[in-house]
Formats: structure tokens, sequence, C-alpha cells
């Protein structure tokens, strides 16, 4: 009855219908005012890219794989958090001319490692495989950082000689899939990297497109030219942590206890997964966040699976602390740093030592508009650019092509390298200075505020403000 | 002939075992080594010319990266033997473990008993003989060379081969995924029949089935180079 007003008293005759719809000075057939559902859209749910994800889906009858890093808008960015120099209560250095210490040592458990691996800075590229890039970027990562005292990691196709002679520090990645695995590769590796997970897929194995397997990469794998490599996740011959311990020990007999094994992990659980591999040997952990890169993965587990590289770093110093390994396990971020500011919150939250590896990429000219009809071929442009897995780079970075490979150079894409490096390794220690810091390895939690409730909740950095991190 | 040289493991700390052995091999000694109490990592990365006999049972990864030496083991091995092997030669008089020749890429492993699990699994060349049987998933994703099993195979024998070739008589508990089962050439039977031979494995009457790759793992489904260049 409530709904029915017509009974109570009202001074007007029934107004015209045409009127109440807005009808006066409308376009005909389309009275003004009542909005169309059609031309309104922006479901929160159905945006225009899930719906062209289901088109695609349909189309295909698989899920997608491409390259790049996650497009979740929902991971918290590091710009999240800002540091508080010093002022009353602390003194700064003087960020224009003090020293500050950038020397990064990995692999230093006291009595165990023959030759600590010393670093001149605190940062470090990648392993990204030769198949994923080309032998010249290859070899541009390893000149570059040589060139400012730091090192590379081979990524999953086993030691590129090019990479080796280019790279005074190289790591050996150690892959379930172990593609070339040679004793004597092991043996001129500076570190050898046991890799149980990435930040981009972790769960999951490497992805490497025929498009992107011509002789050179199929010889150095084993596998048929051309091939769709979809690579195994679990090593061959060893299964869970006391394994582990057994193929460390394993690695260090066969490279006579000189050089540190490290593990890289995908950011899940690290409070318990950084506490077990330090327990099973590990020198160095390396810890990837979900916003790791990579030169393929299916989509959807970019976008869907690991948490973020700020939320992993706290959870796994605390690990280490908590097993009384802090001293002696190494802790390297990874995923998604994109600046030296970046780097610096990474160290402050608890790493020794960072990882870059599109941001390296970046310097050699990934996403730099030159060649523009060629990113228009594969649909994209300069800015946006994450094709990758189609071994069609413009910029001749992510390609096997021969023609696609020579628009890098690899003197000029080294000296990239090394001046990023240089310009972040001044970045971070600017701001270590102006914390009043004398090492960048002294920047700590209490020297950074949270700007936003998330960022203080995930990493237990205090509120700006209050000074208290956000908890329950 | 430079004199044996005898290596005791029991409790001693693997690396100096390790290193005895080592330094036995570079004197050109042939090594014996004692008691060996199924210790892992032993005669890790031994190089062309080493001949050592564990007498006993060995744990994990024994012979693991091995460059080409000659290793005997009297009794029974654990997990990853010979591991990524690139030469070389080892005889195992016993059982083995889990993961036996894991991603050997050169070689020969000899086993006169059963192999566990995944025997020859990401294995990149070189040969494997099983006297017994192979467990279950052995030759997952191997990319090359042989695994020949004369007792028989567990369940998804052969899954998801990039390459090589799989020899089994006996019977086969099943196939694994993407494997296809050929008739053998003359020549090839041959070959391995010749190698056997080699081994003291004289036998002409065995019944062959050899599993291959089915090639459709090879190429991810509806491959269309459009597509994957728009996505």
């Amino acid at each position: 009855m409530a709904d029915d007003m017509s009974d109570r008293p009202h001074p007007f005759e029934p107004p015209d219908e045409e009127l109440v719809a807005f009808g006066d000075g409308a376009v005909p057939g389309r009275p003004a005012g009542v909005p169309s559902s059609y031309d309104r859209g922006k479901s929160p749910r159905w945006t225009p890219e899930a719906i062209a994800e289901a088109h695609a889906v349909a189309q295909l009858g698989r899920y997608q794989i491409r390259g790049f890093s996650t497009f979740n808008t929902c991971f918290p960015t590091l710009d999240d958090l800002v540091f508080v120099p010093a002022t009353m209560t602390r003194l700064p250095l003087e960020g224009y001319r003090e020293s500050c210490d950038t020397k990064t040592v990995l692999g230093d458990r006291p009595g165990l490692v023959e030759r600590p691996i010393e670093l001149d800075i605190p940062i470090y590229i990648a392993s990204m495989s030769f198949g994923a890039l080309s032998a010249s970027a290859k070899a541009a990562l390893g000149h570059g950082a040589s060139k400012v005292g730091t090192m590379t990691c081979t990524g999953e196709g086993g030691m590129l000689e090019d990479e080796r002679e280019a790279s005074k520090i190289l790591v050996y990645q150690m892959t379930p899939s172990r593609y070339m695995l040679d004793l004597d590769h092991l043996r001129m590796a500076d570190g050898i990297e046991i890799v149980v997970g990435q930040g981009a897929k972790p769960g999951t194995g490497g992805v490497l497109l025929g498009m992107k397997i011509p002789e050179r990469v199929a010889n150095m794998r084993t596998l048929p030219v051309g091939v769709d490599q979809r690579s195994t996740v679990r090593h061959p011959d060893f299964l869970g942590a006391d394994d582990l311990k057994v193929k460390i020990e394993e690695l260090r007999e066969a490279t006579g206890y000189r050089i540190p094994i490290f593990v890289k992990m995908g950011a899940t659980r690290p409070r318990w997964d950084v506490a077990i591999a330090a327990k099973a040997g590990a020198d160095v952990i390396v810890l990837d966040g979900a916003e790791g890169g990579t030169g393929a993965s299916p989509e959807l587990l970019l976008d869907h699976t690991g948490i973020p590289t700020m939320s992993a770093i706290p959870a796994a110093r605390e690990a280490l602390e908590e097993a009384g390994l802090a001293d002696e396990v190494k802790l390297v971020a990874a995923g998604g740093i994109r600046s030296g500011a970046d780097a610096a919150k990474c160290l402050a939250l608890g790493a020794d030592c960072v990882m870059i590896g599109f941001a390296a990429l970046m310097a050699l000219g990934c996403n730099s508009p030159r060649y523009l009809e060629d990113y228009e071929a594969l649909g994209t442009s300069p800015g946006r650019c994450h094709h990758c897995h189609t071994g069609r780079c413009p910029v001749g970075i992510t390609t096997q092509d021969p023609e696609l490979e020579r628009r890098m150079d690899v003197a000029a894409g080294a000296e990239r390298v090394a001046r990023l490096l240089t310009a972040w390794t001044m970045e971070i220690s600017l701001l270590a200075k102006a914390c009043g810091k004398s090492s960048v390895h002294n920047l700590e939690k209490e020297d950074l505020r949270a700007l936003s409730l998330e960022a203080s909740a995930f990493t237990g950095v205090p509120l700006a403000g209050i000074d208290r991190p956000y908890s329950w | 002939m430079a004199e044996v040289a005898y290596v005791e493991v029991g409790d001693r700390p693997i690396r100096e075992v390790n290193a005895a052995i080592r330094a036995a091999v570079a004197e050109g000694r042939d090594v014996v080594v004692t008691n060996t109490l199924s210790r892992h990592n032993l005669g890790i990365g031994l190089p062309h010319g080493a001949r050592v006999r564990f007498e006993g049972s060995v744990g994990y990864y024994c012979g693991g990266l091995n460059n080409g030496a000659q290793l005997e083991i009297t009794r029974d091995a654990g997990w990853g033997l010979g591991e990524a092997m690139a030469a070389g030669e080892i005889l195992v008089e016993g059982y083995v473990g889990m993961s036996a020749g894991a991603s050997m890429r050169g070689g020969l492993i000899h086993i006169r008993g059963d192999a566990g699990p995944r025997c020859g699994v990401a294995m990149k060349g070189g040969d494997i003989i099983v006297e017994g049987r192979i467990g279950y998933l052995s030759g997952f994703m191997a990319h090359a060379g042989r695994i020949i099993a004369l007792g028989g195979a567990g369940d998804a024998c052969a899954d998801s081969l990039w390459g090589g070739e799989v020899w089994v008589a006996g019977p086969i508990a099943s196939l694994g995924v993407d494997t296809r089962v050929v008739e053998p050439d003359p020549s090839e039977v041959e070959a391995v029949e010749k190698l056997l031979a080699s081994r003291g494995l004289e036998d002409s009457g065995r019944d062959w089935r050899k599993i291959v790759s089915a090639q459709k793992l090879w190429y991810f489904d509806s491959r269309d180079s459009r597509a994957w260049l728009m996505i």
C-alpha cells in the first residue's frame, strides 16, 4: 500500500508522459535522461579487458602466453613506502660528498666457501637464459655488469661462451630441466643457483616457444629445433628439503667447496620456504616476488600467483633471524624493482642485495621508441610491449632472429647497463646517507614509513604519522 | 701398474673420503672404496681415466657429474646414481633407487637388478641398461639417449619424452602420455643387442618394444603463429 500514493491530495492533473520522460528537446524515440545500460557499461567485473580475455580464449581454446610481468593492478608498489631521513634523532651524512660503502658479499658463511662473491654494488643482473635473450643481449649484460663490478647469472639454457667471457663474475643457474648441465661449466662458474621456483610463475617450469629455438639454442638444450619448450618444474633427482641438503653437498663436492650455492625461489610462503632453504645449507637465498619478469609464461600465472616482493622480504628476514642464520645466509630480493629508490627500499626491508631483470633490459633498449612499425606488427607500441614470447622483439633483445639481434649494439647496450647500475647505486647511497648510514647495508625498516594501511600491513613498516605498524 | 688404493668410508666426513679418492685417482691408481655404509655423494665429478670400485651399497648421487670415470658398485645405490654424467661407465651389481642417470648426457649406466622410478628422467644422451625392471615414469621428459630394460617397465613408461628411446623386453605396466610404440629396424635391434652382448648379455630371443615420443606435446595445442603474435 505504501507504494500507492495516488489517493493523496495533489494540485495537478496528470502531466504529459512525454514531458516526464524529458521528451522536450530530446532526440525522437530516445527520451533524454534514462541512461542506456549499454552505454553506461563500466562493469567493475566485466571490464573491457575481461571481455577481451573471454573472447580470446574462446577463439584459441587454450590459455594465453606472454612475456613481461604481472598486470594485476592490486599489487602494492614500493611507492607506498617512503624513507624518513635523519633529522633530530639521527645525523645525516653529506649526500653529495661523504662516502657510503656499497660493497656486497654473498656466500660468506664462516669457514665454508673458499671464494665468496664480492660485488662492488648491491645490485646484480638476474638469470635470463640464452634463448629467452639473444647472445648479444647476454654479452652486453655481462660486459655492463663487469664494468661496474657486479655479476650476471646464466639462466636455464646452459652456460653461453659469450657470457662467460663477458662476465667477470658469473653464477651458473641449475634449473630442474638441467639443459646442458656440464661439470666443467659448474667449475668455471663463480656460484651455482639451484632454482626451485621463480616469481613470475612459481610452481611451474619455464617456457620457450619454438620461434626462439633455432639450432644453437636447440643444441644447448638437446631439443628439436622449433619445439615449444615447456620445462619441468620438479628437479629430476631431489624432491624435498632433506634431499636438497644432499644435493647442495654434491654440488660443493663437484666444485671443491670453492663457490657459494644459491637457492632461488618464487615468493609464496617465504616465512617457511626461506627457513627450509637456509637450513638445507644454501649460502644465498634469492627471493623472487610475484612482480618478477619472464620471457614467456602462461598469462594467468603472471597475474594470479605469488605474493608481492615488498611483503616477501620482511617475512624472509624474520625467517632467517628465527632460524639463527641471519648472519650466515644472505638474502637477495628480486621482482619488479624499477629504480634505485625501489632497490634501497628492498635493502631497508631486509635484503642484502637486489637482482634486476627487466630494468637491465630497459637499459638495453626494451620498449624504447624505435622501429615503430615492428611494434605495430605485434599489435603493440613502445611503453607497453610485452611480446618477448614471440621472439620478434623490435629492439633485438628477446629474439633469436639475427636481423633483429643486430639492432642491439653490444658496446652501447653494455654502456647503458653500466650507467643504469651506477645511477641506481648513487641513488641507493644518496638515500642511505640521508638516513645517516655509512653503508647501504645499514638501511633498516626503521628508516621507512608506510603511506598506506596495506603497505604497512604487508611489511610491518610503521604507518606515517602514528609511527606504529598497522596490525590486528 | 700402480698399487690399488683402499679408501675407507665409515663415518668419516664425505669431503675427506672424496678427497682421498681423487688423490689416489690423480696418482693413477685404481681405487677400492670400502665400508660404504650407503653414504651419500660418493665419487662426485670424477675424471676420465679414474677406476673406482665401491664395495657395498651407496647413497644418493654416487658417480654424479661423472666426467669419464669407470665406477662399480658391488651392492645397491640410492637416488640420482650418475646424475648429469657426461661420459664414463657405472656398473651396479644390485638394485638402484629413484632417478638413476637423471639428466645424463653421455656414457653408460649398467644396473644388474631393478631400477626405481624415473630411471633416465630428463636424460640427454648415453645409455642405461637395466637387467631387471624399470620403475614408473622411467624416461620422463628425456631428450635423447637410450634406456634399455630387460625385465619390463612400471606405469607411465616413457612419459612425455621429448626424444630418445626406451627399449623394453618384458611386460610394460602402462605407457606414459605422448608415447608411441614403434617396430624397431633390424639395424637398431642389432645395435642394441651388440651393446648388450658387450656387457655379457647375449640373448637372441628378446621381444623388444621400442617406445619413442609421439611428438604431440612438442607443440602447444592450437599452434597458430598469428594468434601468438597478437596476444
